[in-house]
């Protein structure tokens, strides 16, 4: 009937999850993203894909691991207190460079703590989560239609660099509808040559595996691993400036986050105040390029953020503390209004921090 | 007009908006209106985001205490029989959505279809992405039925894009919804559009009836 349909975004996840060749999805129901696994439960057994509903969280990143081990696009997906249970399976894939992508449609924390939208999984996603020494690429929509194309993205980056990618959402971006189009370039998989799907006789057994008996062998792994992260936080920032050229005031945020600052911005403009929007789309790795340069002609960073200032130590990193950086936020579910913004931006202009 | 007005269908299609809009008209008609949210699968965007609007109206609003709170029941409320038992009122049903909300409205079933003064609408919208063709809204439309045990009376067109729709969105609906109505053996009761298009609409599409829908800062 038309070229846009009208999605809540965990439905564009699952859509676009399978648009990317997505064929595996294993996950365990958490709200406020349990319309993934309802959508995939629907769609897949249509399309010859597998949709099964784990015993646990845990069970479910181990089932991820498996069908990546067999060079298959797999996705999982949960909320805050789900994707610390999945820490430790993270933490596996990355060891064992398996591509795989996780969604996080973070709530309040810390603890159970609610079902309301939150950031507060900023620290969690970007500095690893699980233990050792890793990243994730982590991707933050801001619309249902930046939920499917960042779907999308996420797997071709997973197979790009062979790692686990996450889409770090909120549940308002999950819950919300808005028009999606999904007129989308799409990029078949890579030849996966290290995947486990049997030798035929020909070859040599692949082994994935992240445990190494050989302390040296382990270091060595480390070393290569980050000289990859290296290249990719050298190619893969991305980020988007709003009103940036002439601001003396600058403005950061991601997610719904940033669709609430806009708004601010915008009134803010009306009030004849230069103010801009820095709005990282990736936040490992953190876009460092637009900071730097903010820092030459704006007086203050206002960091716009639903935690208890997360980003914020990226941004005064980025920025080399050269200018300060001041937090507007709430939490445990709470979303600042565009006039709680508003009123940072003004109390800015005055010269307040 | 009948007691009873259920709305039902697959989630996402409107019911909530369309429930709170047309208890709001019937109350503006003289009714004695009441507002019952049976929705036990939805955490957010509820019939209680419209509560001071309703009180305002006049209109009681029977929800789940635990509606837009934290506690992630699938709870019904309390005062779930005075829908059957107060027959003084005409009480709005908003249904969960699919088949799995339909399920609690299955506990009064037996008392609406005995008393038997109710008009059931499943409200479907061909721009949601389960939903696309008058097959599969037939399919929820049966999977409905058969979780509430009770028939539907009618259909709504409540074919939208969210704040991109225009006048051509809800045009460019008409065929799937009457092809749906068709289908089913129901009549097409109503269209349901955003106000701001219901003039433009408005002689164009029979049974018209406006949204007034809240604005959201995001």
């Amino acid at each position: 009937m038309a070229d846009k349909v009208l999605m809540k975004g965990n439905e564009a996840i699952a859509e676009a999850a399978i648009l990317a060749g997505c064929r595996h999805y294993f996950g365990y129901p958490i709200t406020p993203q349990t319309e993934i696994a309802a959508y995939m439960a629907k769609r897949m057994p249509k399309i010859g894909g597998t949709f099964l509903q784990a015993e646990s969280e845990i069970a479910a990143i181990n089932m991820v691991y498996g069908a990546s081990a067999a060079g298959k696009r797999v996705m999982t997906s949960s909320s805050s207190p789900g994707i610390s249970l999945k820490g430790e399976g993270i933490s596996y894939l990355a060891g064992s460079d398996l591509p795989a992508v996780i969604v996080n449609a973070q709530r309040g924390g810390p603890g159970l703590g609610g079902i309301q939208p939150s950031q507060s999984d900023y620290f969690q996603a970007t500095r690893g989560g699980g233990h050792g020494d890793y990243h994730m690429i982590v991707l933050t929509p801001d619309s249902v239609q930046e939920m499917a194309e960042l779907t999308i993205k996420a797997f071709d980056l997973a197979d790009k660099y062979r790692m686990p990618v996450m889409l770090l959402a909120d549940g308002t971006i999950g819950q919300m509808m808005e028009p999606v189009c999904f007129d989308l370039a799409i990029d078949p998989a890579p030849e996966k040559p290290w995947a486990t799907t049997g030798t035929e006789g020909k070859r040599a057994h692949n082994v994935i595996n992240s445990l190494y008996l050989n302390p040296a062998e382990l270091e060595q792994t480390n070393i290569e691993r980050y000289a990859r992260y290296d290249e990719i936080a050298k190619n893969e920032a991305r980020y988007e400036e709003y009103l940036m050229d002439d601001a003396e005031i600058a403005v950061t945020a991601f997610g719904i986050a940033a669709r609430v600052t806009k708004n601010a911005v915008n009134e803010a403009r009306k009030e004849g105040i230069k103010v801009g929007l820095i709005r990282p789309i990736t936040v490992w790795p953190f876009p460092k390029a637009p900071y730097e340069k903010a820092a030459e002609h704006c007086k203050q960073i206002i960091s716009v953020e639903l935690n208890m200032g997360q980003m914020i130590e990226d941004v005064r990193l980025a920025c080399n503390c050269k200018i300060p950086v001041s937090l507007c936020s709430r939490v445990g579910g709470m979303i600042p209004t565009p006039n709680q913004v508003l009123d940072a931006i003004r109390a800015a202009a005055k010269g307040g921090k | 007009m009948k007691r009873l007005t259920l709305f039902s269908g697959h989630y996402g299609s409107g019911k909530t908006n369309i429930a709170v809009n047309f208890a709001l008209h019937l109350k503006s008609l003289g009714f004695p209106v009441a507002l019952a949210d049976l929705d036990i699968v939805n955490p957010y965007f509820r019939a209680k985001d419209s509560t001071d609007e309703l009180e305002k109206a006049g209109i009681r609003l029977i929800c789940s205490e635990f509606a837009n709170s934290n506690v992630d029941f699938p709870a019904l409320p309390q005062d779930l029989y005075a829908i059957t038992d107060d027959r003084t009122t005409h009480y709005i049903l908003d249904v969960g959505g699919d088949e799995r909300g339909a399920l609690a409205l299955g506990r009064i079933a037996p008392a609406i279809m005995e008393e038997n003064d109710y008009e059931m609408y499943l409200v479907i919208n061909g721009f949601r992405p389960l939903t696309p063709d008058p097959a599969s809204a037939i399919e929820v439309m049966q999977e409905i039925e058969q979780a509430c045990r009770i028939r539907f009376t009618g259909i709504i067109n409540n074919s939208n894009l969210g704040r991109e729709t225009t006048a051509q969105t809800v045009l460019s609906s008409r065929g799937y919804a009457e092809q749906t109505a068709e289908l089913a053996g129901l009549p097409l009761v109503l269209t349901t559009v955003d106000a701001r298009l219901y003039p433009e609409l408005s002689g164009v599409i029979p049974d018209l009836f406006p949204l007034n829908l809240k604005e959201i800062p995001v």
